[in-house]
């Protein structure tokens, strides 16, 4: 799995840090997304692409 | 692949409001007939626009994150009552604007509501709750709910954290509920607005002088004219004093109302963030969204013209059965997860986090206070609110006294068939 953010359009919602806090963190000063894990493991993975798919501004993205 | 081509357009329609009588958790059940047979048909709105009511989940969805579609304020039409032309959206009001302006104001704030931010103030919502639940305990056994505990914890919160004094609720508590009120005319919500700023633009003003630890006080370093940062103070203002109250007070009448979901939550506190977004799903307080069509759009075998609007029905969204199984039903087990409670796209809600934590805390505390907490009156007799862009309880009677025989038998006669 590969997984990218758009640090760009992300707009802190926080949705995946909500879901995956072990993949996902907000920058403690400008409150965007930071990948923790960009390589996650196997049984991390569909709550991953669940995050990226609830994420309000499609900031995140994963290639199988 | 093949297209689905929707029949001939009918007749538009206008928004349904009106609930079903008896009905205070359920949408209007016209909206359910129209996400039936047309997820996405025009609307004729009361100032004579045409444009389009959107209520299925997926196209409500795909709507709000598509940039095509616009919030400014000018550009749009209540779906409610004639507005006449709406002017642009005052200074720093982040809900009627577009990028690049919205991303600006956005990510100042941004890292000020951060997941890791508002769940370091659990402990503070806690204290709150508890002197809140221990003033219900001195002065009961029966209470307003909405005005006891609803209102003033969520209140006490946001007033902290923007450093706002919750002495002066009285300048900005009754302003704040008009400019959320549909029904309010031009004049009404213009005198409220200017009461608001005038109250913030003078807070802004102390805190240049004198800063104090707190959201308002660090944005006077940022980059924001006195203007954009009374504007921004008076919407976080707004919005963090009439809606996690809303939630707090009508998901506990949710609650009450099934007595299968409450005991669940009541055995297994680990449900309680679930419990959260079911009651999100499930209440859908802040409805509807508007949007205009900034050109031409092809959506679900449609055209939607540039200039048109859609409105977004965010409850009718939340109960689409394609989405959410068995959505007019109040499953604390489900995963709601996805639902449109707090919007989508970049204008999804700012406080979100906030409004967790708030719900998180004070749900379960008040049930856990008060093992036999009940409605005080027959549920009937629960005023709701009227046309209002947050939806929930005017007042909630509760009273947690010891059962006696008789109550024991109006509670049973209470519950749902
Ligand atoms: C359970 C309680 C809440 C609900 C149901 C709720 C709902 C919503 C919804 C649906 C939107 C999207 C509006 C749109 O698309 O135009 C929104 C935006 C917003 N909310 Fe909330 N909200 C809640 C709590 C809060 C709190 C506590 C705050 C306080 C900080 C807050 C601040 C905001 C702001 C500033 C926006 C505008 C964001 C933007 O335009 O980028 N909300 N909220
Ligand atoms: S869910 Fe999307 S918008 Fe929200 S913090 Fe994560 S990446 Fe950013």
């Amino acid at each position: 799995m590969e997984l990218s953010v758009d640090r760009e359009r992300c707009v802190g919602a926080g949705m995946c840090v909500l879901g995956v806090p072990e993949v996902f963190d907000q920058d403690a000063e400008d409150g965007r997304v930071l990948v923790l894990d960009a390589e996650p493991p196997p049984g991390r993975r569909a709550s991953v692409r669940l995050a990226a798919g609830v994420c309000p501004a499609g900031a995140i993205t994963v290639r199988e | 692949m093949h297209h689905h081509t929707p029949p001939p357009h009918p007749e538009p329609v206008t928004l349904p409001v009106n609930r079903t009588e008896g009905c205070p958790f359920d949408p209007p059940a016209e909206l359910a007939r129209l996400r039936e047979e047309r997820p996405l048909t025009r609307l004729r709105y009361p100032d004579g626009h045409m444009g389009w009511l959107a209520t299925g989940h997926s196209v409500v969805r795909e709507i709000l994150a598509d940039r095509r579609f616009s919030s400014r304020q000018e550009l749009l039409h209540s779906p409610i009552m004639d507005l006449g032309e709406l002017p642009p959206a005052m200074v720093g009001d982040l809900t009627g604007i577009d990028a690049p302006e919205h991303t600006r104001y956005r990510r100042l704030l941004i890292g000020s509501f951060t997941v890791r931010r508002m769940r370091a103030l659990t402990e503070r919502v806690e204290q709150i709750t508890t002197e809140h639940l221990d003033a219900m305990e001195r002065e009961g056994p029966t209470a307003d709910l909405v005005e006891a505990y609803a209102r003033p914890v969520p209140a006490l919160m946001i007033c902290e954290l923007l450093g706002v004094p919750y002495a002066d609720r009285e300048l900005f508590q009754d302003h704040a509920a008009t400019l959320l009120t549909q029904s309010a005319d031009e004049q009404e919500r213009d005198t409220a607005l200017t009461a608001l700023h005038e109250y913030l633009r003078n807070l802004v003003l102390a805190k240049h002088t004198e800063p104090t630890d707190d959201l308002l006080s660090d944005l006077t370093a940022a980059d924001l004219t006195d203007e954009e940062l009374t504007g921004i103070g008076s919407l976080l203002l707004v919005a963090g004093l009439d809606t996690t109250a809303n939630m707090i007070a009508h998901g506990t009448f949710a609650l009450l109302s099934n007595p299968d979901q409450l005991a669940a939550l009541r055995a297994d506190p680990d449900l309680a963030d679930q419990a959260v977004e079911e009651l999100m799903r499930y209440l859908t307080i802040a409805d509807p969204g508007v949007r205009a069509a900034l050109e031409d759009v092809e959506l679900d075998g449609q055209l939607i013209r540039a200039g048109e609007c859609v409105t977004l029905s965010l409850q009718a969204a939340n109960r689409d059965p394609s989405r959410f199984p068995d959505p007019d039903t109040l499953d604390l087990r489900r995963k709601a997860t996805g639902h449109l409670g707090f919007g989508h796209g970049i204008h999804q809600c700012l406080g979100q986090q906030l409004a967790r934590v708030e719900m998180r805390v004070a749900i379960p505390a008040l049930l856990a206070r008060f093992p036999s907490l009940r409605l005080a009156v027959a549920p009937e007799d629960v005023p709701m609110r009227a046309a209002t862009n947050i939806y929930g309880v005017e007042r909630l009677p509760v009273t947690w006294a010891p059962v006696t025989w008789d109550e024991g038998e109006a509670d049973g006669a209470q519950r749902r068939p």
